[in-house]
């Protein structure tokens, strides 16, 4: 079994860390992805994430499994929060353990990447003088409003 | 009838998070031409689309209450 969830409240780190850690464990890494101000000389008041939260849930499972596939002796648990986050709090957490510290940054960086690809999860930025949904273009304020 | 969500960017083109359409034995690929027709707007070659919280193939034929999911390219992270 394994934690994989979209929630609404503050994600707390270390209870992904804590569900992971076990006697067979030498390192733990923890990845925690949060709300930048700014972008590109672009400013960011804030960001809104919404999910398509029952597929979002199996596809972060799905990441999981491929996770412990490819890194024998991995655990993996990854949430990540829909809502309004403000500049600063954690959008995404991901805590991989393992015998040895290289597969643990390894299965961590790719859980991210596999998140960015097939996830249903979405962001929209909101500037001072606009909105964005962002996708796989970048566009700046003003100029388009769906990409 | 099918079940069908929007979301994000998508929703704003069509004005509408869900709604009930009656698309049993059609194709994914047939829905991409279904949603061209019914929202000019909707950058399609950007979208994918879900059946039944799985990406799905063109091929892949809609039951009756089955759920489809159009989704716009995503941004998670």
């Amino acid at each position: 079994m394994s934690v994989f969830e979209i929630v609404t409240e503050p994600i707390v780190p270390q209870t992904y860390a804590d569900y992971v850690l076990r006697p067979e464990a030498g390192a733990v890494t923890v990845f925690t992805g949060h709300v930048r101000e700014w972008t590109e000389g672009v400013r960011t008041l804030y960001l809104a994430y919404e999910a398509y939260v029952p597929m979002a849930q199996k596809k972060l499972a799905e990441i999981g499994r491929e996770i412990e596939e490819k890194w024998i002796g991995t655990k993996v648990a990854i949430a990540h929060r829909i809502g309004e986050l403000q500049i600063g709090d954690i959008a995404v957490v991901i805590a991989v353990s393992s015998p040895h510290r290289s597969d643990a940054y390894e299965a961590n960086e790719y859980a991210i990447e596999r998140i960015k690809e097939i996830v249903p999860i979405w962001k929209q930025e909101i500037w001072e003088d606009g909105t964005q949904w962002v996708g796989n273009q970048r566009k700046k304020p003003k100029e388009i409003i769906y990409d | 009838m099918i079940k069908l969500y929007y979301f994000a960017g998508l929703r704003e083109v069509t004005g509408k998070a869900e709604e009930m359409a009656d698309l049993a034995g059609q194709t994914v690929g047939d829905l991409y031409n279904w949603i061209t027709d019914q929202y000019p707007a909707v950058p399609i070659s950007s979208v994918r689309i879900a059946l039944n919280e799985e990406y799905a193939l063109p091929t892949d034929v809609v039951q009756d209450g089955d759920v489809i999911a159009f989704i716009p390219p995503v941004s998670g992270g």
